[in-house]
């Protein structure tokens, strides 16, 4: 628990309007011209070498994607987005499949250090095993177990280097980014990529689609617990380049995966398009958690500039007792759309949604999930903690559905808001619905203000304002946390704190 | 160590006036008890002096070794050594006891250009003072104050006030809830910390918990004054007569 410590620490290193991780890198870009066309979709599938079926997929999308109108159901306002002034394909020049640490790029490995999250790349790439355990966790409760975690960098859209990717091998794993997969295991990809989110699933799907230029694929065969973490950074480098991330995870029957996803970009004054599509599939018996941590950059002071996240994330419990968790801490991004969800589709099902959504400035989030029940005797647990400060506004919109063969379908929501300051909003909408009457649907939901009576109490113990705020909502969104892998979990509260700076005085 | 000089202070929000021509010094090693009917403003006297920002004040000055603290947000006066052990103590869910108590102890240290504590020294600390107000180390794994009985948000408080190791100490009302046990335990604790270098003010309506830390001088408080000092010998005079015959004089 020296997280809060961290926090306290960092906080106080950064200036109002410096955003941290606001840096840009030299890295050369080979890019494609602005626009969209079915000549662009052709030039990012050739430039992937990818086979015909591949291609006639992404423009099947495209077509589609022509027919489609831009969602305004959301709870965010912005300026209409130029779908033809967005470069779709952006590559650092890479030297193909770096063997060891002096092959990688040093402006890369520059980047990796000034990151310093989740994890220190160094060592993950060195196979630094970590163990960081200490009296005082076990005193506070915390069963975070530290391990190993394997990295899948994606640099600006193509994936540049992969470790650990021997020990997976060796269990069967197969961890490696989405363009690779087509290639080397096209059956794979054929099989499941669209089987959660179709080609004709919304706009920003739809889009992603037709022009995705990198993410991971992660397949973890029957009856194999993967041996580590699994983790992508995500990282917007070129300026307006828009990032179609597509991932896709496969357990098979009783597989096990854990996958992190943790995301920070520069600064930049235009703002940019992010619409990633994750598909997760489990098996009968299989498992997979997926926790982001998100750190996009929001915006200035007068929210201007950052991005825009537009994201599609479903999960398929396709088998009998299989389970999907998504977690999510949201910190950053101008705009947040995004709806990690779950259908329930194997006997014996579950899903659950973690999610920490913290809004500052002028930021807009409208997140939550959806938990469809298919099966029989399928359960679903949603723990939303959205928090805003400054102007923002922050929306928890779910969904909770039975089908009418969904017997006894379990669901319990708990969406608390926490506000801090009297200029930001905090909404809920719920949608649920029950199709069999077995179903048992709990609603929770409670909006709070930071007291100043807390706050006074933890300043008296000479805890300075900001870090007393920190403090306060770290404890506020403490269930979730604690469903982060630990690397994450210190990650999230560094986040969270740094977020909610400037939101007093 | 503290001279509160004609102090004047109101609710910012209704701008009613509270605290009215207080004067009260308490010199270092001292231990002064504040008494008073309820509603005469001791409380409010205690969240002045942490440097609550509910209220103004709008004359005089308090003085803590010689400077005005009235510039200082509460952070800064607590890490001066100011530390108050509240009538109500807050609840601060999801943050462990251990975790708040490490915060605030490394906090201080960094404002004072300390290292913070090395985790064996921190957890020798707690586990020690801990023991001497026989508090369960389980408990500090709860939220703070969350949950906590009457007692044990107290004994968190006198806890707290030990590892933070205040140069004065402000005790708003620490007896009630307490049993007679917790009472004894509790008063062993501060009197532990009597110092020739501290000052502790004790704030209570009964005089009771004067058995058990007995009072260099005791302070009558009434519609935010002082109204009469004297020795322990008027807080034992105060539980036979009443506040009613003090009130009378100063009337
Ligand atoms: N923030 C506040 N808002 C309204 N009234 C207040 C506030 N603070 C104190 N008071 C009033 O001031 C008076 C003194 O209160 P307090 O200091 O709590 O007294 P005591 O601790 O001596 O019982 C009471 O009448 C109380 O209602
Ligand atoms: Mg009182």
């Amino acid at each position: 628990m020296p997280a809060v410590q961290e926090t306290i620490d960092r906080v106080r290193k950064i200036d109002v309007d410096q955003y941290k991780y606001g840096f840009q890198t030299e890295i050369e870009m080979d890019k494609a011209p602005k626009g969209l066309s079915e000549e662009i979709i052709r030039f990012i599938s050739a430039k992937k070498g990818e086979p015909d079926w591949m291609l006639e997929w992404r423009l099947g999308a495209y077509r589609r994607w022509l027919t489609l109108e831009e969602p305004t159901w959301a709870r965010v306002h912005y300026p209409k987005i130029d779908f033809q002034d967005i470069h779709y394909y952006a590559a650092p020049k890479s030297t193909p499949g770096p063997k060891s640490l002096s092959e990688v790029d040093p402006e890369l490995l520059k980047v990796y250090e000034k990151l310093g999250i989740p994890l220190k790349e160094q060592e993950i790439l060195a196979g630094v095993q970590k163990t960081e355990e200490s009296e005082l966790e076990e005193a506070n409760d915390n069963v975070y177990k530290s391990g190993r975690v394997a990295v899948d960098a994606v640099f600006d859209s193509v994936s540049v280097v992969t470790t650990f990717k021997k020990e997976l091998a060796e269990a069967g794993v197969i961890f490696c980014s989405i363009s690779e997969a087509i290639r080397e295991h096209p059956e794979l990809v054929q099989k499941y990529l669209g089987s959660v989110v179709p080609t004709s699933d919304n706009f920003y799907a739809t889009l992603n689609s037709a022009v995705f230029t990198d993410g991971s694929f992660v397949f973890v065969p029957k009856g194999v617990r993967c041996p580590m973490e699994l983790s992508t950074y995500f990282r917007i480098n070129e300026k307006n380049t828009g990032q179609f991330e597509r991932t896709l995870i496969i357990a098979e029957e009783g597989a096990y995966v854990s996958y992190l996803e943790g995301c920070t970009a520069p600064q930049r004054d235009e703002n940019q398009l992010h619409a990633a599509v994750v598909e997760l599939i489990a098996l009968d018996d299989a498992e997979i958690k997926y926790s982001t941590v998100q750190n996009w950059y929001p915006g200035d002071a007068e929210g201007k500039g950052g991005i825009y996240n537009f994201v599609t994330k479903r999960g398929d419990c396709r088998g009998d007792r299989s389970k999907i968790s998504w977690t999510q801490v949201e910190t950053g991004s101008a705009i947040t759309w995004k709806y990690p969800s779950c259908i329930l589709r194997g006997d014996d099902s579950s899903g659950e949604f973690y999610s920490i959504a913290v809004s500052n400035g002028y930021q807009q989030v409208d997140s939550g999930t959806k938990m469809i029940h298919l099966g029989k005797n399928t359960s679903s647990r949603i723990i939303s903690k959205g928090i805003a400060a400054g102007y923002s506004q922050n929306t928890y919109r779910g969904q909770v559905s039975a089908h009418r063969k969904a017997t006894n379908a379990r669901n319990f929501t708990n969406c608390d808001s926490l506000l801090i300051g009297d200029q930001c909003g905090a909404h809920t909408v719920p949608y649920m619905e029950a199709k069999n009457a077995t179903a048992q649907f709990e609603h929770e939901a409670t909006t709070s203000k930071i007291s100043e009576d807390q706050k006074f109490y933890v300043m008296q113990r000479g805890i300075p304002e900001e870090e007393a705020i920190a403090l306060i909502v770290n404890g506020f969104v403490k269930d979730v946390i604690q469903q982060l892998p630990m690397e994450f979990a210190v990650e999230a509260q560094k986040l969270i704190g740094i977020s909610l700076e400037g939101s007093v005085g | 160590m503290l001279e509160i000089k004609n102090l004047h202070a109101r609710i910012v929000d209704d701008g009613t006036e509270i605290i009215r021509g207080l004067d009260l010094t308490v010199k270092a090693g001292e231990v002064a008890a504040i008494m008073g009917p309820n509603g005469s403003g001791k409380s409010t006297l205690s969240y002045i002096l942490a440097g609550r920002e509910d209220y103004e004040v709008t004359e005089g000055d308090i003085l803590y070794n010689g400077q005005s603290i009235l510039e200082m947000d509460p952070a800064e006066r607590a890490t001066a050594g100011i530390f108050l052990a509240f009538q109500y103590p807050m609840e601060i869910p999801g943050v462990a006891t251990m975790e708040f108590l490490k915060v605030a102890m490394n906090e201080q240290r960094k404002a004072r250009g300390e290292e913070p504590l090395k985790i064996p020294e921190f957890l020798k600390r707690v586990k020690d003072a801990a023991g001497l107000l026989n508090m369960d180390m389980n408990m500090l794994k709860r939220p703070l104050n969350v949950g906590f009985s009457g007692g044990e948000k107290k004994r968190a408080e006198i806890l707290q006030m030990k590892l933070l190791e205040p140069k004065l100490c402000v005790l708003d009302e620490t007896d009630s809830g307490l049993d007679i046990d917790a009472l004894k335990i509790v008063a062993d604790g501060v009197n532990a910390l009597r110092s020739p270098d501290r000052a502790i003010v004790v704030i209570t309506h009964y005089q009771r918990l004067l058995e058990h830390i007995v009072p260099d001088s005791v302070h009558v408080l009434y519609k935010g004054q002082v109204i009469k000092s004297g020795d322990k010998s008027l807080a034992l005079d105060l539980e036979t007569n009443g506040y009613a015959g003090v009130i009378g004089q100063a009337a």
